[in-house]
């Protein structure tokens, strides 16, 4: 006979519940998994180009010519698989007027205490990462697209190439930077991670990171406290 | 005397220092515009020495063959017809290739250890063996220089012929020269020389007559004079330097910033997972998520 885990602070879930609500699709997490595995391998190559001491990363690519040459064809990977991923999303990221009051509450959400109320399936921080984004891998495309040797670059100026490599590091590091957040944030909101590797998230993450989101996945069926006791 | 062994004085992306304990003379290429005849012995010379083969191509109805550098063309001799206001047509004759700067832009851009050296003695060299092929040579040289290969992948372009001067020997475009046009040297004898040129030239009524050892780029070790005086004439840049946006690329200050930023990224992380923790609404007391405002 199984025994039933207490309700009350049963804490981080490994399992999937019986009435865990789907949150990001088999298509969505393999698309988003191929983006982030390219993005490691730019970063890798990007950085052993920029700075010396990192040179030794070129190592991971068999050697520094062939991680120069992969480096932009996984460039432009990144960006349709980028692309493709983030135009499905733009609805869910529009910014409303609640998102500014989440913002003004971030800090304090980030110190420990309680979220603001989200009303979308993404708060206003998820919404900003995903516009920058959007706007840091359109740059680094067209920077990368001008000094990819030797289909484009030959047909650039001097100068043209000049400034893209200037901007093409400038982006790279904001966008680390972003990466950074996105990552930590996954992490530091302990079912974020689950939600992207299994696609679901507990009704409590749910109800506490996005009630907006809850509400509308949830309208259809009983009342919660029919369905809890159950 | 200045043809001696050459000690490495600086690598393309590397940190640490290179051994300096042997401080060579400089050495340079003098070529005096005045004395050139175009015969293009030294494009020839340059050829047979490096054993390098242009492809045949066609005539763009100039003199200059090929019209430009290229990956196995590493001096070109350029002509240009020029209206003085003074001396009316004149046909002005530039050896063109690598001017082995000082300060060498396209070895501040190269992100390869040691695809581009600088020799003690003011040589600039790439090692194509440790060229990945990504150009950034081409973005940091203010004289455009630098010619990639198709074939290979790789960058190439005058080495003042490393490899005789390594053993006492002139280079060969030096060794060719039918009206010594082309001197070879200790810098600091050619520096000379050329002045001494310039002062002939004055003499004879070339009053803008010059010396080209442009110091935006720490001079460099091949001279012109410049009979005429202007530069632009010549199609060479009048006040040439690294491009400040490569300076400022491939500066320490962009690259320890930019490892600065990494590192406090996964701080920032680090600390304020051990101050605040994790956020876990499953953890929670049931019914602690309304509390909210």
């Amino acid at each position: 006979m199984s025994v039933t885990p207490p309700r009350h602070g049963h804490a981080f879930a490994a399992e999937r519940p019986p009435d865990a609500l789907q949150r990001y699709s088999e298509a969505s997490r393999l698309t988003h998994w191929a983006v982030a595995l390219a993005y490691v391998l730019l970063f890798c190559s990007g950085l052993a180009l920029f700075h010396p001491f990192f040179f030794w990363l070129s190592g991971l690519f068999g050697s520094a010519a062939l991680m120069r040459v992969l480096h932009p064809f996984i460039g432009v990977a990144l960006a349709v698989l980028f692309f493709a991923y983030a135009s499905r999303l733009w609805r869910e990221n529009l910014l409303l007027p609640s998102d500014r009051r989440w913002l003004r509450g971030m800090l304090g959400y980030m110190t420990g205490r309680d979220e603001l109320r989200v009303e979308g399936k993404y708060n206003a921080g998820q919404k900003l990462m995903y516009w920058s984004m959007i706007g840091f891998v359109a740059g680094l495309l067209a920077t990368g697209l001008l000094l990819w040797r030797p289909y484009v670059a030959p047909a650039i100026p001097v100068d043209g190439r000049r400034l893209a490599a200037v901007l093409h590091a400038v982006f790279a590091f904001v966008m680390f930077v972003g990466i950074g957040v996105h990552v930590y944030a996954a992490l530091w909101t302990r079912g974020s991670m689950r939600a992207m590797t299994q696609g679901w998230v507990t009704r409590r993450w749910a109800r506490y990171h996005h009630p907006g989101w809850y509400e509308r996945e949830t309208a259809g069926e009983p009342p919660p406290d029919r369905r809890e006791s159950a | 005397m200045a043809l001696e062994s050459l000690d490495v004085r600086r690598r393309s992306a590397s940190e640490t220092r290179a051994p300096d304990i042997r401080s060579r003379q400089e050495v340079a290429k003098l070529i005096d515009i005045s004395r050139c005849i175009g015969c293009k012995a030294c494009q020839a010379a340059c050829m047979e020495w490096n054993d390098l083969r242009e492809e045949v191509g066609a005539t763009a109805g100039a003199y200059d063959n090929p019209a430009d550098l290229t990956a196995s063309s590493w001096t070109v001799m350029r002509f240009f017809e020029e209206e003085l206001p003074e001396r009316g047509l004149q046909w002005l004759i530039v050896k063109d290739g690598c001017l082995h700067c000082s300060d060498p832009g396209c070895l501040k851009a190269c992100p390869a250890p040691g695809a581009i050296v600088q020799l003690s003695n003011g040589i600039v060299d790439f090692q194509q063996e440790a060229c990945i092929g990504c150009g950034y040579c081409q973005a940091g040289c203010p004289f455009d220089v630098p010619r990639y290969s198709p074939k290979d992948d790789k960058a190439y372009k005058c080495t003042l012929c490393s490899d005789r001067v390594a053993v006492g020997l002139e280079p060969a475009c030096i060794k060719t020269c039918p009206t010594q046009a082309l001197s070879f040297g200790a810098k600091e004898d050619m520096r000379a020389l050329a002045d001494e040129r310039v002062g002939e030239l004055k003499e004879r009524g070339y009053g803008q007559a010059q010396v080209y050892d442009p110091s935006g780029v720490g001079g460099t070790h091949v001279l012109y004079v410049m009979p005429h005086g202007d530069p632009a004439l010549y199609r060479k840049p009048r006040d040439p330097s690294i491009s400040p946006l490569v300076a400022l690329w491939r500066s320490t200050f962009a690259r320890t910033l930019g490892a600065v930023t990494m590192g406090a990224v996964f701080l920032a992380g680090f600390f304020h997972w051990m101050k605040v923790g994790p956020v876990d609404p499953d953890a929670r007391p049931e019914g602690g998520e309304e509390k909210r405002s």
